[in-house]
């Protein structure tokens, strides 16, 4: 394709070719929609980092679009969902949002997924006076002070100590009373902001922290972390961590033989089909936080449908098989919207922002309760024990049992064995 | 916190994964030391094979270092087509410096992508009866999920130094880098020399990634991790050094692991690359460099 | 085209923007062309140090992140003007650029480009474990609630960005016309024979990586007002580093104006493809275009249009 040191015809078509794509792509912007549909906008990660739980909370969404249009939408008009990706990369917000309101002119807009993309829309959200619903990001209303800002996340009026609060609390009525603690985060935004908050916790409680150290998400063997956790000897280990470190803690503790009397606290993972079964009996004893599990006491209204319809679509999509951690709020934060459009017969932000403010929800994770910062006005950071799991097999996790839950008192099902050795087997 | 257990047990651990950062380190070696090719690449070849292995071991119960072996034949043809490209487009040219960096950066997106477009980004990992178990001698934990990839590593080394010192083909790639008329003389054709010799150093991806996703679950993305820590070990251990190499891999992970115990694992990564830009700063030809 | 002619349409550019921004309310374009004029103010100055001299920075996030982390320490510790914002940020990479210039540009290229991606893994762990910028954590800064002259802090950040665009293609061009131009294009060709010659090569490499630095940082400098959320994994995103280098070899790497076409094109069809298509093909296409360009064109956009021009005129 090269004559005499200068690219021939063939290739300069080609690289028109690439040129012509290039441009053709400007071309294909979305035409303006007709007036009718209520247009609910929102960036979601589909891509990057987060996208194994954007991607399910995607399709909890869409379900709750069909659910609402085919009961005869809201207000009497279809409900349609307007989403970009934004690759689990903050920088990407402005742009799609402003084009969310600008350009495809939505009627409302919701967040993405996780404290990285909520809080770059906010100043966008704040400017024009916005109800803002939102999907897991960890205080981020304490910086911006928003009176229409609302977190699905059930997390409490306290985020940062009300996620390890459960843990704490469970250790400090066992006897004999744990007296040392040790911490190991990621360094990255939520399991750092969990780590602060144990921190808070265990000075609260007149704990002394024997470990406290991060490690960078990108660590392939955690076999130093465990065995310089075990060197401290603590009663207690709180680690906040994502997916693979979590498996990767799990695992090393067990190579290294840890004996902490309790484990676990702050862990992202656990609560996915694919840890779970990756993980199996390793996961015996472990004490960690959970937003849902399939047991009696947790039985909400509209929650089994919900679910037999999401792990159907979720055969074959990449996402969490099972759905029980963000997909029902994915799903619980668009009711909230839809009820308060409703209610207010319109689509006036500030009366919705105000609705929203001031009453209680039915949705598929239950009541659910402002209080004045957008936080849950109640904590439900449940502490679930995982217990008797014998093989690796995805039918243990897909209905109840295996997962204790041991906090809050109202939710409680279950006991805890203690200490973390006697579990484990 | 001290302690000689806790001292062991780090530098232990340091020497398994060391030696699990050598065979991931090995195809740079041959490419960019030997053949002063910048395959900023090999990762992401790296994460094909451990993608190799786990459809090796989800859809035909394989066990993962097999189909890493299995993957290599595929991985070496694969190798063969990106030179001859490589070749055909800069070296021929004489342009291989910028143009050659960013062909090997455009191939990351290309790879990691597709892998993106198929699997998704779900972690996945592999079974293996002896992955959780543990080898106890004296004082010393080993896990398996570490010797074993450390021994295979071992292994592949030692393969490679064989192939390179003791065979002609193994010679003629040492001596491609050095003279390409001699070569000629001696009856081989450099450009073929070359192209085995990358065609050997993607097929060790094949295991290298195999040998990854032992050790942790993997996504297409991880492979960036370790775009900077293969250099760091080529540099420091002397570029096209099969030895060299090994050396600054063990060297690379016992700092790695002594950083994480005692100064607290969010160093570790600092220190290797801090590391590196000491070395590149007062001695650039590596500790066991020409 | 004379620098005279250029100085009024760059004028002219920067009062039709500020125009714009009185008639123009949909914020949505601002924002798309601030992050497209940013890269135009990246890739000028990755060409600077990768084109015109032959030296291939991988770490560019590493001095666009200093940029934005100098400004958000700043912002935090005095509240400082935002004129200061971007000399501070500039400063601070250029000496950056001029430290790791200096340990590592007696080697030869592969290595600076080494030592590039250690430099950018180091400063993102320093920046992780410092808790003044709020570590892993990030650091919120909000924007000024008002702002002289313009209606809204957007406006003004695009306005600045079309200034700082503008700037560094003028400093590329005076650069490339200059005698530290012909230096450093002598670097690229034989950097042994331009020694021999007499050409101070480590001190033109010096003042390439500082000025290529120094504008890397002056673009990051805007950043925490930009997102008013910032942590390090977005500061120091592998994205900057890509583009900055897939938008001048698209482009052309000779001129100044091969990274102008480069990011125009390349990132407007990154933010349309944000906006429409909006998946992991965005990244395979990049790549795959990087590919083919650097393959088939090696000389860029700009390469093919001299060619037809020369075609045209024979």
């Amino acid at each position: 394709m090269v004559r005499n040191g200068r690219p021939g015809i063939r290739t300069r078509l080609v690289v028109m070719a690439l040129i012509a794509t290039l441009a053709l792509w400007g071309a294909t912007a979305p035409a303006a929609l007709a007036a009718g549909p209520i247009k609910i906008g929102f960036g979601m990660a589909l891509t990057g980092a987060l996208a194994g739980n954007g991607k399910a909370a995607l399709i909890a969404m869409q379900m709750w679009a069909e659910d609402v249009n085919k009961k005869g939408g809201l207000l009497g008009r279809k409900v349609e969902l307007v989403y970009y990706d934004d690759q689990t990369k903050p920088a990407t917000v402005p742009g799609i949002y402003t084009k969310l309101l600008d350009v495809d002119k939505v009627d409302f807009v919701v967040s993405g997924y996780g404290t990285n993309v909520i809080a770059p829309a906010m100043p966008i959200i704040m400017e024009r006076k916005l109800a803002f619903v939102t999907l897991f990001g960890m205080a981020v209303n304490e910086k911006f002070n928003y009176p229409y800002y609302f977190q699905i996340m059930p997390t409490g009026p306290e985020p940062l100590t009300d996620w390890s609060k459960g843990f704490f609390e469970i250790a400090m009525k066992q006897s004999p009373k744990p007296k040392t603690v040790a911490i190991a985060a990621a360094d990255s935004e939520f399991a750092q902001n969990a780590a602060a908050g144990a921190r808070q916790n265990a000075k609260k409680y007149g704990l002394r922290i024997v470990y406290d150290k991060a490690y960078p998400p990108p660590t392939a063997d955690f076999t130093p972390i465990v065995r310089a956790i075990q060197a401290t000897n603590p009663d207690l280990v709180y680690v906040a961590s994502y997916p693979p470190d979590s498996a990767g803690m799990i695992r090393a503790a067990h190579e290294v033989g840890l004996k902490p009397r309790m484990f676990g606290g702050g862990m992202v993972g656990p609560q996915y089909a694919s840890l779970q079964t990756a993980l199996g009996p390793l996961l015996n004893g472990i004490v960690n936080y959970h937003f849902f599990v399939p047991e009696p006491s947790l039985k909400f209204p509209g929650i089994d449908a919900f679910l037999k319809t999401y792990q159907e679509r979720a055969k074959g999509a990449g996402v969490d098989a099972l759905g029980y951690y963000l997909p029902p709020y994915a799903y619980a934060y668009l009711q909230i919207l839809g009820q308060a459009v409703e209610a207010t017969k319109g689509l006036d932000q500030k009366k919705i922002g105000e609705y929203i403010r001031a009453n209680t929800f039915d949705t598929v994770v239950g009541k659910v309760k402002f209080a004045p910062n957008g936080e849950w006005a109640q904590s439900r950071v449940l502490m679930v024990q995982f217990q008797g799991i014998e093989s690796n097999d995805l039918s243990q996790f897909s209905g109840p049992g295996h997962r204790a839950v041991l906090y809050p008192e109202q939710w409680k099902a279950g006991s805890i064995v203690y200490p973390y050795e006697k579990a484990k087997r | 916190m001290f302690s000689l257990d806790l001292l062991t047990d780090a530098v232990v651990a340091g020497i398994l994964l060391g030696g699990f950062y050598a065979a991931v380190s090995l195809g740079i070696t041959l490419a960019f030391g030997l053949l002063d090719i910048v395959n900023i690449a090999h990762p992401a070849f790296v994460i094909l094979g451990a993608y190799g292995a786990y459809v090796g071991n989800s859809r035909l119960g394989l066990d993962p270092i097999v189909a890493g072996l299995l993957g290599m034949p595929v991985f070496f043809l694969l190798g063969m087509v990106v030179y001859r490209v490589y070749y055909a487009s800069f070296e021929k040219r004489g342009d291989e410096s910028l143009r050659g960096l960013v062909f090997f950066f455009g191939i990351i997106f290309i790879i990691e992508v597709s892998l993106l477009l198929q699997y998704g980004v779900d972690y996945r990992s592999v079974d293996a009866a002896y992955l959780g178990a543990t080898l106890e001698l004296g004082p010393i934990t080993l896990p398996f999920r570490l010797a074993i990839p450390f021994a295979v590593a071992l292994g592949l080394t030692l393969l490679l130094h064989l192939f390179l010192s003791r065979t002609f083909w193994g010679r003629a790639v040492k001596a491609v880098s050095q003279d390409h008329l001699a070569l000629r003389l001696m009856g081989a054709s450099p450009v073929r020399v070359k192209a085995l010799a990358f065609a050997i150093a993607i097929a060790t991806a094949s295991v290298a990634g195999a040998l990854l996703i032992m050790i942790g679950p993997i996504e297409p993305s991880v492979g960036r991790e370790y775009i900077g820590r293969v250099f760091a070990i080529a540099v420091l251990g002397g570029m096209g050094s099969i030895g060299g190499t090994l050396a600054a891999s063990l060297i690379l992970g016992v700092l790695e692991s002594l950083t994480s115990t005692f100064y607290g694992p969010s160093w570790a990564l600092a220190v290797s690359f801090g590391i590196l830009l000491v070395v590149l700063a007062v001695r650039p030809a590596g500790l066991f460099g020409r | 085209m004379s620098g005279r002619v250029l100085l009024a349409v760059a004028v002219a550019l920067v009062l039709a923007a500020v125009a714009l921004t009185r008639v123009l309310e949909n914020q949505y374009y601002y924002f798309a062309t601030y992050v497209i004029l940013q890269y135009v103010v990246l890739a000028t100055a990755w060409n600077i140090l990768g084109g015109y001299t032959g030296y291939v920075n991988f770490g560019s996030a590493a001095f666009f992140a200093t940029g934005a982390y100098t400004a958000a320490v700043l912002i935090k510790a005095v509240a400082a003007p935002f004129p200061v914002l971007l000399v501070a940020g500039g400063l601070v990479a250029g000496l950056l650029g001029l430290g790791i210039g200096y340990l590592t540009l007696r080697l030869r290229g592969v290595f600076f480009a080494i030592a590039t991606l250690a430099l950018a893994v180091v400063l993102q762990t320093l920046v992780v474990n410092w808790g003044y910028v709020g570590g892993s954590r990030g650091i919120y800064t909000l924007r000024p609630a008002r702002v002289p002259f313009f209606d809204n802090y957007v406006e003004f950040l695009f306005v600045v960005m079309v200034v700082l665009a503008l700037g560094a293609l003028a400093t590329a061009r005076w650069i490339e016309r200059s005698w530290i131009g012909r230096g450093l294009v002598a670097i690229r060709d034989n950097e042994e024979a331009a020694e021999c010659m007499g050409v101070p090569t480590l001190r033109l490499k010096l003042v390439a990586t500082t000025v290529s630095g120094a504008l890397m940082g002056v673009a990051g400098a805007p950043f925490p007002y930009y997102l008013t959320y910032m942590e390090p994994t977005s500061a120091f995103n592998l994205d900057y580093a890509i583009n900055s280098l897939a938008m001048p070899m698209i482009g052309g790497t000779t001129t100044w104006v091969g990274p102008l076409v480069g990011a125009v094109l390349l990132g407007a069809a990154q933010q349309v493809a944000t906006v429409t298509i909006s998946s992991a093909l965005n990244l395979l296409i990049v790549g795959l275009v990087v590919v083919a360009f650097v393959i088939l064109a090696p000389e860029g956009i700009v390469g093919l249009f001299r060619r037809w021009r020369a075609r045209a005129r024979a």
